[in-house]
């Protein structure tokens, strides 16, 4: 972990962070397509892990604008290793069952959504404009996750003790959205981003609200993994992870299509 | 099969001023859950403005035995087409 001495540095660890975030979920959404429990989901999964990849590029696209490097978003999301990764763990963790999987996504989605409305009045236009366009996206994530989580919570007897496990499972991993450090501390200066614990509040009205509708119990816990989004250290999953999404890359370097 | 998801019947307004068309149909849980399956199964490609579902199972249809019935006494009603109208020229394409 290297700490920013820089406006530059900071800006760039900040969109390293937004689009790792969207680049890791939509890999691990993507790993649904073909095998998700109805045709229905498959298709809405897949949606979203295309809206995140698409979020990706322009995420990672300014990144590398931003780096000044003459790198492009693809070498950002297929050349780096995993300590160079600053996705939240949350994103990392495998799938897990359908209910985990939609649990994690109800999750990111409600901080996702209330990030991406901050953003929007950032100071930086390019970033404002990311923010305007990812929102409506994530509007529409956040609905359906939110819908499918009180479903579930709220359904059978089995459907809501998958659902309570994979809550208690990755409420560890909430923490981590909040935490500020000297990049958020740069970023707040200079108008661009939100300081993160700021957002705890709304993010804890909404989601407690709708986990209350699907009849879940919040754990009680505020124990918070960390060591994703300043690279410190990554879960073990996130190797794994990166073997299958770069491989391509690493194995037939600059291959096109 | 009592534990599948019903039916739903998907019509979706491709513009505005348009009527709504039968797309095809797919299954959720209620009518909330097949308006955003609809939207994610049939709108991905900018189809829509508008999302109509209905349950497959509260669809009346003809039954196709009747057709002789139904249809066929219209065969021979030709003066219900209006063919034979002399259109003047300047009036163009009807």
């Amino acid at each position: 972990m290297t700490t920013p001495v820089n406006k530059e540095d900071a800006f760039s660890q900040f969109l390293l962070r937004m689009g790792d975030n969207t680049l890791i979920l939509g890999h691990r959404v993507s790993e649904w397509c073909g095998h998700a429990p109805v045709l229905e989901e498959d298709i809405a999964l897949a949606n979203t892990a295309l809206d995140l990849i698409g979020q990706t590029q322009m995420w990672l696209g300014l990144a590398a604008e931003v780096q000044g490097l003459g790198k492009s978003a693809d070498d950002l999301a297929f050349l780096r290793d995993a300590w160079d990764f600053r996705n939240l763990l949350l994103c990392e963790v495998p799938n897990g069952d359908f209910g985990r999987t939609l649990m994690r996504q109800f999750l990111f989605d409600a901080w996702h959504s209330i990030q991406l409305g901050r953003l929007m009045k950032s100071s930086d236009e390019r970033v404002a404009a990311i923010a305007e366009k990812a929102s409506k996206e994530v509007a529409y994530h956040l609905e359906r996750s939110a819908d499918t989580v009180v479903g579930l919570g709220d359904g059978t007897e089995e459907s809501h003790r998958r659902m309570q496990e994979a809550l208690d499972y990755l409420w560890p991993y909430v923490g981590e959205m909040f935490q500020s450090d000297d990049v958020d501390a740069e970023m707040v200066k200079a108008g661009i981003a939100p300081d993160p614990a700021s957002l705890r509040e709304e993010y804890d009205t909404l989601v407690s609200r709708i986990l209350t509708e699907a009849t879940l119990t919040i754990p009680e816990s505020r124990f918070a993994h960390k060591g994703g989004r300043n690279g410190a250290m990554h879960t073990e999953h996130l190797g794994h992870l990166l073997t299958q999404m770069q491989w391509l890359q690493r194995a037939y370097p600059g291959a096109k299509w | 099969m009592k534990n599948e998801w019903p039916l739903w019947e998907i019509f979706i307004r491709g513009q505005h001023g348009m009527s709504h068309r039968h797309v095809g149909s797919l299954h959720a849980p209620d009518a909330e859950m097949a308006i955003k399956n609809a939207r994610d199964v049939y709108t991905r490609r900018n189809e829509g403005v508008s999302i109509w579902v209905v349950e497959a199972n509260h669809i009346s249809a003809s039954s196709p035995s009747d057709k002789g019935p139904l249809y066929e006494p219209s065969e021979s009603k030709v003066y219900r087409h209006p063919t034979f109208f002399d259109i003047p020229e300047e009036v163009g394409a009807m």
